[in-house]
């Protein structure tokens, strides 16, 4: 279970991507771990077989505890080499990973066979058939795509997924309902959404029932379809192969309200623990956005609506580069010292739509083009509603940013999210009176305040970060 | 009122005639005779040949003349005799038609409705009995129209010429004889929305023009064996009314599309494809459909009748995507 977080200690694992006999490579993403504040991916650390999980669905398991052994070839299946070691992750490893692989020797070289693609050879990997027994078709007899599906094709008890509809998946992942467990009865035995409310009555006596709500179009509804709400539940669509033989039971209605009082309890925790360990000094600084706001409006005037910038980039953009400048504002303070970051990782505050929120990370957001890190906003947001956060994301924020403008407040003082030792926050970008030279005019502007750890920087460094947030914006065609 | 739909057709033309002194009608063997498919039978005698107009066998030419006349002011319809005919056409109304509002910058409205006969299922032979709206509904520009019954045989002209934009009608062949009650007061309808000719809960079944008929007759026979299927007629095949087709499939959870055009690069391709990406997660089972045979439309009887979607295929459709749970 690796650390998904500085203040998480342990984990819920809600969906297996992988099973055994699967091939994964570093970075594949081979589970699904709730931790109380989301749902995150787990990706592996290294390349190898899964030979045997170790943790089942629905289980709570501290930090460190190994989740299945991977092993090196499928040959090798059973005899485990490499076991992710069970040492508790310490708090620093949020800006790595946090797990470290078991050393583990060199792959040994392909069997001698037909001659085959290195793509290929990894699609036999992947699809867990050794190259070497394939008879090729190809040129000189090499072996291709199309004889290593046929490999699989062929390959006895290969049951993979299970077919069925989308509606009666999102049912069953609602329902928390095994696919592989019901019996299919639709096109070509597919499960349908009947055969999941079968299944859901057959098996809990008393199904859950949703809110009272008639489901139109569905024959005998012993159980009534709710509305589903999967993105505002943080339910994880169940996109991998479902995990064998381990079904998880429990009330929707009742679980989701659990995860939010669980979100809510851990965002407490944290921020108890900020403002009782660190000491905040809090600075605010007017921008003048006049010069900003119009390069804006001149760059979309050319563009479509859906490539259009907003200013909530701009602002971006300027806080992770002005952190550049001012070091103190980014990095970590944890082992009574301050680390500061040669890279910037901008944690952006998201509200979750059932209350609550995340501060995922836009990785290097100082070296990003505007329109990248529009696109990286827009698609942080996004997962983040679904719940489908990957673990670097969230443990890696270096500095964060909290933008409360859509909202229409003015200015927001955030508390910082250890072990940072700064947040930045912005209000609404708005047009005001602005007095400049013995003139009055007006203009747009935004309100953006600093919250900074007295034990890493004082006032002058934490207005100078501002200044050069301010000096930034003025320049816009720089950012 | 007891009418037929050639007589709801009629009706609406001499009402627009007598609306709106701008209207005319154009077209090959509209006047003397007629009209090919007799809709314009009686009317010369009526408005006389100035507003009835006798063209040449040129569709290039009088369709040509009718964006001319449209940009002039008028409010033409132009009647072309079948759909296969309007290929020689296909220039001026893709081409001119469709794109001068665009390459004038938006000073240039074509207000053109244009009618045509589409479809098979009279023994007309292969170049005769072409069902090419869904192409026509691939234009940017176009509004496509297929009235499938007495009422909107009777409203959707009117609608159509207060459109400023160009309008294609099709009238399926097959239709015009089909007679039952219309109000008497019945006038225009709207252009724009889909409708559902029977509700029902298990399957929705998504169709227009021509072969709507058919697909009530199927939605009977699945009644009777259990299975209550919606009934979905398009009504304006350009622009789609997602709103209406979405919300049918959330219902069911399960679409059939019926379509007499070809299967591939279809509007029922078009439909099927605007569900998966816009109801994924309310379908149950895969989408259906029943197109016509991939073949040039057979001229014996049988043959034809074995190409052209039917009700003991749509039946089949709909029960197959309910599969044996169903």
């Amino acid at each position: 279970m690796p650390s998904l977080g500085a203040d998480m200690e342990h984990g819920k694992l809600v969906e297996w991507l992988v099973k055994p006999g699967d091939y994964v490579r570093r970075g594949d993403l081979v589970a699904v771990v709730d931790t109380d504040k989301t749902v995150m991916d787990v990706e592996s650390f290294q390349e190898g077989v899964v030979a045997d999980l170790l943790v089942g669905i629905g289980e709570t398991v501290p930090v460190g505890t190994p989740l299945a052994v991977i092993t090196q070839t499928p040959a090798e299946v059973g005899a485990p080499v490499g076991e992710a070691p069970p040492a508790r992750a310490p708090a620093k490893a949020a800006a790595g990973p946090a797990q470290v692989p078991a050393q583990v020797p060199e792959a040994p070289g392909p069997s001698q066979g037909p001659p085959i693609a290195p793509p290929v050879r990894h699609l036999a990997h992947r699809l867990g058939v050794d190259p070497g027994r394939i008879r090729g078709t190809g040129k000189d007899g090499a072996v291709t795509r199309a004889d290593v599906e046929h490999a699989v094709a062929a390959r006895p008890g290969t049951a993979g997924r299970v077919r069925s509809s989308p509606l009666a998946r999102r049912l069953a992942a609602e329902l928390g309902i095994e696919l592989s467990a019901v019996a299919g009865t639709g096109p070509d035995g597919a499960v349908t959404v009947a055969d999941v409310q079968r299944a859901a009555a057959g098996e809990g006596g008393a199904p859950a029932r949703g809110p009272e709500m008639p489901a139109p179009g569905l024959p005998s509804p012993e159980l009534p379809l709710t509305e589903l709400p999967l993105a505002e539940s943080g339910a994880p669509a169940p996109e991998g192969p479902p995990a064998p033989a381990a079904a998880i039971k429990g009330k929707p209605s009742s679980e989701a309200r659990e995860r939010v009082a669980s979100l809510r309890r851990a965002i407490g925790a944290l921020m108890t623990r900020s403002k009782q360990t660190i000491p905040h000094y809090y600075l605010s600084t007017t921008m003048d956005l006049r010069t900003a706001v119009g390069w804006m409006q001149a760059v979309n005037a050319h563009r479509p609506v859906a490539g259009r910038l907003v200013p909530s980039a701009l602002l971006l953009k300027a806080a992770a580069l002005a952190a550049r400048d001012v070091p103190e504002v980014n990095g970590f303070y944890d082992d009574g010292g301050f680390r500061p970051s040669a890279a910037v990782h901008l944690g952006v505050a998201v509200a979750l739509r059932q209350g609550g929120l995340v501060a995922p990370a836009i990785h290097d957001a100082d070296t990003l083009d505007l329109d990248v890190l529009m696109e990286q906003l827009r698609d942080l947001v996004s997962r983040a509603r679904a719940g489908r956060l990957q673990r670097a994301e969230m443990a890696d924020p270096t500095l964060t940013v909290t933008n409360l403008g859509d909202l229409g407040v003015d200015s927001v003082y955030g508390v910082i999210y250890p072990p940072q030792v700064a947040m930045v926050g912005f209000g609404r970008v708005m047009e005001q009176p602005w007095a400049q030279n013995g003139l009055l005019g007006v203009r747009h502007a935004v309100i953006a305040t600093l919250s900074a750890d007295h034990r890493v920087s004082d006032g002058l460094r934490g207005g100078r970060y501002l200044a050069r947030i301010n000096e930034l914006l003025q320049e816009p065609e720089h950012l | 009122m007891k009418s037929s739909y050639r007589e709801a057709l009629r009706a609406g033309i001499r009402d627009a005639m007598i609306r709106d002194e701008r209207v005319f009608l154009m077209g090959e063997d509209v006047g003397a005779y007629g009209g090919s498919f007799a809709v314009s039978l009686g009317l010369l005698e009526e408005f006389g040949p100035d507003r009835i107009r006798d063209t040449p066998l040129s569709e290039s030419g009088f369709v040509g003349a009718g964006i001319g006349a449209a940009l002039g002011g008028m409010r033409p319809i132009v009647e072309i005799m079948t759909v296969n005919f309007s290929l020689l056409a296909l220039d001026q109304i893709v081409n001119n038609a469709a794109t001068l509002l665009h390459m004038s910058g938006g000073q240039f409205h074509v207000p053109l409705v244009i009618r045509m006969t589409t479809g098979a299922g009279r023994q007309l032979g292969a170049q005769h009995s072409h069902s090419l709206e869904g192409w026509y509904a691939h234009i940017p520009g176009l509004r496509i129209l297929a009235p499938a019954t007495l009422e909107d045989a009777r409203g959707m002209l009117w609608t159509a010429l207060q459109d400023p934009d160009p309008v294609l009608i099709f009238e399926h062949g097959s239709l015009y004889n089909v007679a039952g009650e219309l109000d008497d007061d019945a006038g225009p309808v709207d252009i724009s929305t889909a409708a559902i000719r029977r509700p029902g809960k298990d399957v929705s079944l998504i169709t227009y023009g021509g072969t709507l008929p058919a697909v009530l007759d199927a939605a009977d026979q699945l009644a009777a064996d259990g299975i209550d299927a919606e009934v979905l007629d398009l009504r304006t095949l350009r622009p789609l009314d997602d709103a209406a087709i979405l919300a049918s499939v959330a219902r069911t959870h399960r679409a059939v599309i019926i379509d007499e055009g070809w299967r591939s690069g279809s509007l029922s391709a078009e439909v099927s494809a605007r569900i998966t990406e816009q109801a994924f997660f309310d379908l149950d089972a895969p989408v259906g459909r029943v197109c016509s045979a991939e073949v040039p439309i057979p001229y014996a009887k049988h043959l034809e009748l074995a190409a052209l979607p039917s009700v003991e295929r749509i039946v089949a459709a709909a029960k197959a995507t309910a599969g044996a749970g169903g």
